[in-house]
C-alpha cells in the first residue's frame, strides 16, 4: 500500500525539484497528447521550449517578445503572491491592469502634445495610482463589510472592461484616427512612450520594474517585518492576530501593493508594446500571472523564472500553432497541465510517499 | 482472584521510542485498577492496545481468559470494553441522543434511545436530558454524555482516560460515586490519572508506568503520595517553592469587563473585575469553556473591549492591540501552542520573532535582525531547557511540554510587568511543570504581577497568593489562597452543575 507521511518539517530540496519535476512531466504528458493528436511529440515540445531562441528563423522575432511578455507577467504576480501568501486573494489584477493603463494613456493623452520630460514619471505615478485604486474598491468591501475579495475583485474585471471599451470609443479616441476606436499611438509621442531600452532584447521600463519589484519582493518576505507577518498570517491567522498584526490593514496593504503593480504593467504595457487604448487591449496578463505567482512558488525569484517559463510557453505555444498546425485548445490544455502538475507534486513538499504495510497506526 | 482481563508482555515501539515496553498486568471483575504514570510514560499507548486502536508488536491479551486481539475498536466494543476518552468527541451541534446513537454499533430508534439514556442517567446518578444541544452542556455533562454511552453497551471493562481533569471538586466525587457502584456490580474500570489523591482514594489497585514499562503494582491506599510520586517520577520531585507575598501597588486593573463570545459556543464574559499588584500571583480557576478564551484575548488585545475597562498602572488600555499593550509590558500566553501562541511551520526562532520583536528590539527600520532573533530563540531554549536540535527546528516538531516551555519562556525572558498565561502546564510533563511553575513564582518574585488561569486546582494553589473562579462568564471576588479548601473552591467554581439532587434521589447513593 502506498501511504503519505507528513514531514516534520517541510523539504526545501523538494521545495525547488518539484516545479523541475512538474515542467518534465508536463512534457511527457503533453507530448503523449501531441502524439495522438497525430504530430512528432519531440518536435512539438522542441519547437514550444527551443525554438522561440534558438531557432535562426524565428528566435530573431521571438527573442525580444519573451521579455516583453515576462515582463508585466513577473511584475503582477510578485505583487500578486504578497496577498496569495497572507491568504488574501485579489483575482482581478486583469481589472487593476486595465485601469493603471488608462490612467497612465489619459496623463499622457491630458498633456498631449506636451514635450516636458515629466511626462512619463507622471505617467508612472498614475499607473500605479489607478491600480492601487481600483484595488481599494474590493478592500475597503472586505475591511468594512467583510466582502469576499475574490469576487469583489474579479467581478471588477469585467466592469473595468467596461469602462476601457468606453474610453476608447469615447473620450480617449484618437480625433485624428479617422474615426476608428482606439486612441492615439503613444509609441509615436516621444514623451510619452515606453520605448525598448537595449535594441533586439525587448527589454523596456516594464521590465525593468518588473526586475526591481523582485528584488523588494524578496527582501521585503525575507528580511522586513511586514514579510514577516504577510508569511505569519497565512500560516498561522490566529498567531498573526496574537502578535498584533491587524488584519484589516494587512488586507489594505496586499491588495493595495498588487493593484499598483498591476495598473503599473498596465501602464507600461499602454505606453510600450500595445502603443494605444483599444477596445481588447487588454490580453489576460492579470489572469495568466494568477498561474505565474504559483508556478514560482509565491516566491519572488521562483517568479521570475516561473514569469520567463511562461513567456516561453507562450511564445513557443504560438509558433507550434502556426509551424505544426496544432490548435490552440492543445496549447492551452499543455498549459494546464503545467499547472495541474505543479499543484499535484507540491504534495510532496510536505509529506513523504511510503511504499509498503502501514508501519504504526 | 478471579481475573476478567490480563496483557502479557505487551510491546509496541514507534521510530525512536519504545512506548510500551513487556507490559504485563491483570484486572479482576469489579475492580478499579489504576495506571498511573507521567505523561509520555506509555498509558495512552497501553490503552489504545486495549481498546483496539494500536496493534502491539509483541505480547498478548485476554478477556474472559480467552484470548483478545481486537481490530479495530467496534471489535473491542462488541468483546464488553468501552472507553471516555480525555478529549470528547462529541458534535456541538447535535443532540445529546444522536450523538449517543453516532458512537453506538446498531443504535435503535432516536426514541427509544432517548428513553434509554433516561433510564440509564437515572440509574447511575448522571442526569441527561437527551434532547439539549451538546454544544450548551457543560465540560462535566459533555462526560457524562459519553459515560452514559459506554454504559448503554453493557461494559464488562470501562477505561477512563483522565476523567476528572475537566471536573469541578464536586463532580469528581458524584463520579466517584458513579464508578464505585459500577464495580460493584461488576465492571471493571481502567482508571488512568497521574493524580495521585484520587487514585488513593479510589483505586484498589495500581499499576504504574515510566518509561513505557511497568516499575510496580501497588495497593495506592497502603502507600503515600510521595511514594507514589517517586514511583512515577523515578526520583523525588521537588515542589516549587512559594515566598510569603508582599504585593506592591496595583499594576493591572480590571473593571466591569464585559464582552461577547468568541464563538458560537463560547462564553460571555460578564462584569468581570479584578486586580494584580506588583509581585503577586492571582490564580483564576475553573472548568474550560467558562470565558477563559474570552478573558484571555480581552487582556492580550486581540478582542479590545470598553475604554477604562482594562488598566495598566493606570493607563486606559481598554482598546489598544496587542502590539500597544506588548510594548507597555503586558504580555500573555495562550492556552492553545500550536497555531495560537506560535506558528506550526515557523522556526523558534521566527516563533521567537513572533511576540519578542518589540521588546528584544529585533528591527532595525522594520528589517529584522535574524541574527539577534536567532540568539533571543536560543536564550529560551537554553534557558528554560528545550529540548529541541536548535532554533531552525520547526515548532511542530517540538513535543507539547517542550513547546510549551519555549512559549512561556519567551514572555518571561522579555521582562514583563504583567503575565497572563492560560493553561500554563497543560500536557506537560511533570518535571517540566514544576519548572514552569517555579519560572512564574521568580517571575512574581522579581515584582512582575502574574495571573494564571487554569482549570488544575492543584497548580493554582501551588503558586497563586489570592484565588479567583471563574464561571459562566462572570469571576467571583478574589480570595487569599491559603487555608482555601477544596470544598470551598468547588462551591466557588459553581458546585456540580445540579447533580447533588439527582445522586440523592439515585437507589444507590
Amino acid at each position: 500500500m502506498i501511504t503519505l507521511e507528513k514531514r516534520p518539517s517541510p523539504s526545501r530540496a523538494w521545495a525547488w525539484a518539484t516545479p523541475v519535476l512538474a515542467v518534465l512531466l508536463t512534457m511527457i504528458a503533453g507530448g503523449l497528447m501531441f502524439a495522438l493528436l497525430g504530430k512528432d511529440p519531440v518536435d512539438a515540445i522542441r519547437t514550444i521550449f527551443w525554438a522561440p531562441l534558438f531557432d535562426p528563423q524565428f528566435a530573431s522575432y521571438s527573442r525580444p517578445q519573451l521579455l516583453v511578455k515576462a515582463g508585466p507577467l513577473i511584475l503582477i504576480a510578485v505583487g500578486l503572491a504578497m496577498g496569495f501568501r497572507a491568504g488574501i486573494w485579489n483575482i482581478g489584477a486583469e481589472g487593476q491592469y486595465i485601469i493603471g493603463a488608462l490612467f497612465g494613456a489619459g496623463v499622457a493623452l491630458a498633456a498631449y502634445p506636451s514635450g516636458s520630460p515629466l511626462i512619463f514619471p507622471t505617467m508612472i505615478v498614475a499607473g500605479a495610482l489607478g491600480g492601487f485604486l481600483w484595488a481599494m474598491i474590493p478592500a475597503l468591501l472586505r475591511v468594512f463589510f467583510n466582502t469576499n475579495e475574490i469576487l469583489v475583485s474579479l467581478l471588477l474585471v469585467y466592469v473595468a472592461e467596461q469602462f476601457l471599451a468606453a474610453m476608447a470609443l469615447g473620450p480617449m479616441k484618437n480625433p485624428e484616427g479617422g474615426g476608428f476606436p482606439g486612441s492615439r499611438n503613444l509609441q509615436q509621442y516621444d514623451a510619452a512612450s515606453n520605448l525598448e531600452l537595449l535594441q533586439g532584447t525587448g527589454l523596456h521600463w516594464g521590465v525593468v520594474a518588473a526586475i526591481v519589484a523582485v528584488i523588494f519582493g524578496h527582501v521585503m518576505l525575507t528580511r522586513h517585518l511586514m514579510g514577516f507577518h504577510i508569511r505569519l498570517a497565512g500560516q498561522a491567522p490566529r498567531a498573526a492576530r496574537f502578535g498584533g498584526v491587524n488584519p484589516g490593514r494587512l488586507v489594505i496593504f496586499c491588495l493595495g501593493l498588487s493593484g499598483a503593480l498591476a495598473g503599473l504593467a498596465g501602464m507600461f504595457e499602454v505606453s510600450g508594446p500595445a502603443g494605444q487604448v483599444s477596445i481588447d487591449f487588454n490580453s489576460g496578463y492579470g489572469f495568466t500571472a494568477i498561474i505565474v505567482a504559483f508556478l514560482g512558488r509565491l516566491h519572488p525569484v521562483g517568479i521570475l523564472l516561473a514569469g520567463l517559463l511562461m513567456a516561453l510557453t507562450y511564445i513557443g505555444g504560438e509558433l507550434a500553432q502556426f509551424m505544426l498546425g496544432i490548435p490552440a485548445a492543445a496549447i492551452q490544455a499543455f498549459q494546464g497541465m503545467l499547472l495541474f502538475f505543479l499543484l499535484g507534486v507540491d504534495v510532496l513538499t510536505n509529506f513523504r510517499i511510503r511504499i509498503g504495510a502501514r508501519g504504526t497506526a | 482472584m478471579t481475573t476478567l482481563f490480563t496483557a502479557d508482555g505487551l510491546t509496541k515501539a514507534y521510530p525512536g521510542v519504545v512506548a510500551n515496553d513487556d507490559v504485563s498486568f491483570s484486572v479482576g471483575p469489579g475492580e478499579i485498577h489504576a495506571l498511573l504514570g507521567e505523561n509520555g510514560a506509555g498509558k495512552s499507548t497501553l490503552v489504545k492496545t486495549i481498546f483496539g486502536l494500536v496493534k502491539p508488536d509483541r505480547g498478548a491479551m485476554t478477556l474472559h481468559g480467552a484470548p483478545f486481539a481486537p481490530a479495530d475498536p467496534s471489535a473491542a466494543r462488541r468483546a464488553g470494553v468501552a472507553m471516555v476518552f480525555q478529549h470528547f468527541s462529541l458534535f456541538d451541534a447535535l443532540s445529546v441522543a444522536e450523538n449517543v446513537g453516532l458512537g453506538m454499533e446498531n443504535p435503535p430508534p432516536l426514541g427509544r434511545l432517548a428513553r434509554r439514556i433516561t433510564e440509564v442517567s437515572r440509574e447511575y446518578g448522571l442526569p441527561l436530558d437527551p434532547s439539549r444541544r451538546v454544544g450548551d452542556l457543560s465540560a462535566g455533562e459533555r462526560q457524562r454524555v459519553e459515560i452514559v454511552r459506554c454504559l448503554l453497551q453493557d461494559p464488562k471493562l470501562l477505561i477512563m482516560d483522565e476523567p476528572t481533569s475537566v471536573l469541578t471538586p464536586q463532580e469528581v466525587e458524584i463520579l466517584f460515586r458513579t464508578l464505585n457502584q459500577l464495580s460493584d456490580e461488576g465492571t471493571a474500570i481502567l482508571y488512568i490519572s497521574h493524580k495521585l489523591d484520587e487514585i488513593r482514594t479510589l483505586c484498589e489497585r495500581a499499576t504504574i508506568l515510566r518509561r513505557g514499562a511497568v516499575v510496580a503494582t501497588c495497593r495506592p491506599s497502603e502507600a503515600s503520595s510521595a511514594e507514589l510520586a517517586e514511583l512515577m517520577v523515578g526520583s523525588a520531585l521537588s515542589r516549587p517553592e512559594r515566598p510569603a507575598e508582599t504585593p506592591g501597588g496595583t499594576i493591572l486593573e480590571v473593571t466591569g469587563l464585559t464582552l461577547p463570545p468568541a464563538s458560537a459556543f463560547g462564553t460571555r464574559l460578564q462584569d468581570v473585575s479584578f486586580t494584580v499588584g506588583a509581585g503577586e500571583i492571582l490564580g483564576i480557576g475553573g472548568v474550560a469553556g467558562n470565558g477563559q478564551d474570552e478573558l484571555l484575548a480581552a487582556l492580550s488585545g486581540e478582542m479590545p473591549s470598553a475604554e477604562g475597562a482594562i488598566r495598566l498602572e493606570g493607563a486606559d488600555i481598554g482598546r489598544t492591540g496587542p502590539r500597544e499593550r506588548r510594548a507597555l509590558g503586558l504580555l500573555t500566553g495562550p492556552e492553545e501552542r500550536l497555531g495560537h501562541a506560535a506558528a506550526p511551520d515557523m522556526s523558534l526562532t521566527e516563533n521567537a520573532t513572533l511576540t519578542g520583536w518589540q521588546r528584544e528590539e529585533l528591527t532595525r527600520n522594520g528589517l529584522i535582525r535574524w541574527g539577534r532573533a536567532r540568539d533571543f530563540a536560543e536564550r529560551i531554549i537554553a534557558e528554560f531547557d528545550v529540548r529541541t536540535p536548535g532554533p531552525d527546528a520547526a515548532a511542530r516538531a517540538l513535543s507539547g511540554g517542550n513547546l510549551q516551555k519555549f512559549v512561556i519562556g519567551r514572555e518571561i525572558l522579555q521582562r514583563p510587568r504583567v503575565l497572563v498565561v492560560n493553561q500554563p502546564t497543560w500536557g506537560v510533563d511533570a518535571a517540566a511543570a514544576a519548572a514552569i511553575r517555579q519560572a512564574l513564582l521568580d517571575l512574581a518574585r522579581e515584582g512582575s504581577a502574574v495571573v494564571v488561569v487554569s482549570q488544575d486546582l492543584d497548580e493554582i494553589l501551588e503558586v497563586a497568593g489570592r484565588f479567583a473562579a471563574l464561571n459562566g462568564g462572570r469571576l467571583s471576588e478574589p480570595v487569599p489562597a491559603d487555608g482555601l479548601t477544596m470544598e470551598r473552591i468547588g462551591l466557588m467554581l459553581g458546585g456540580a452543575h445540579d447533580m447533588e439532587a439527582a445522586h440523592a434521589g439515585a437507589p444507590h447513593a
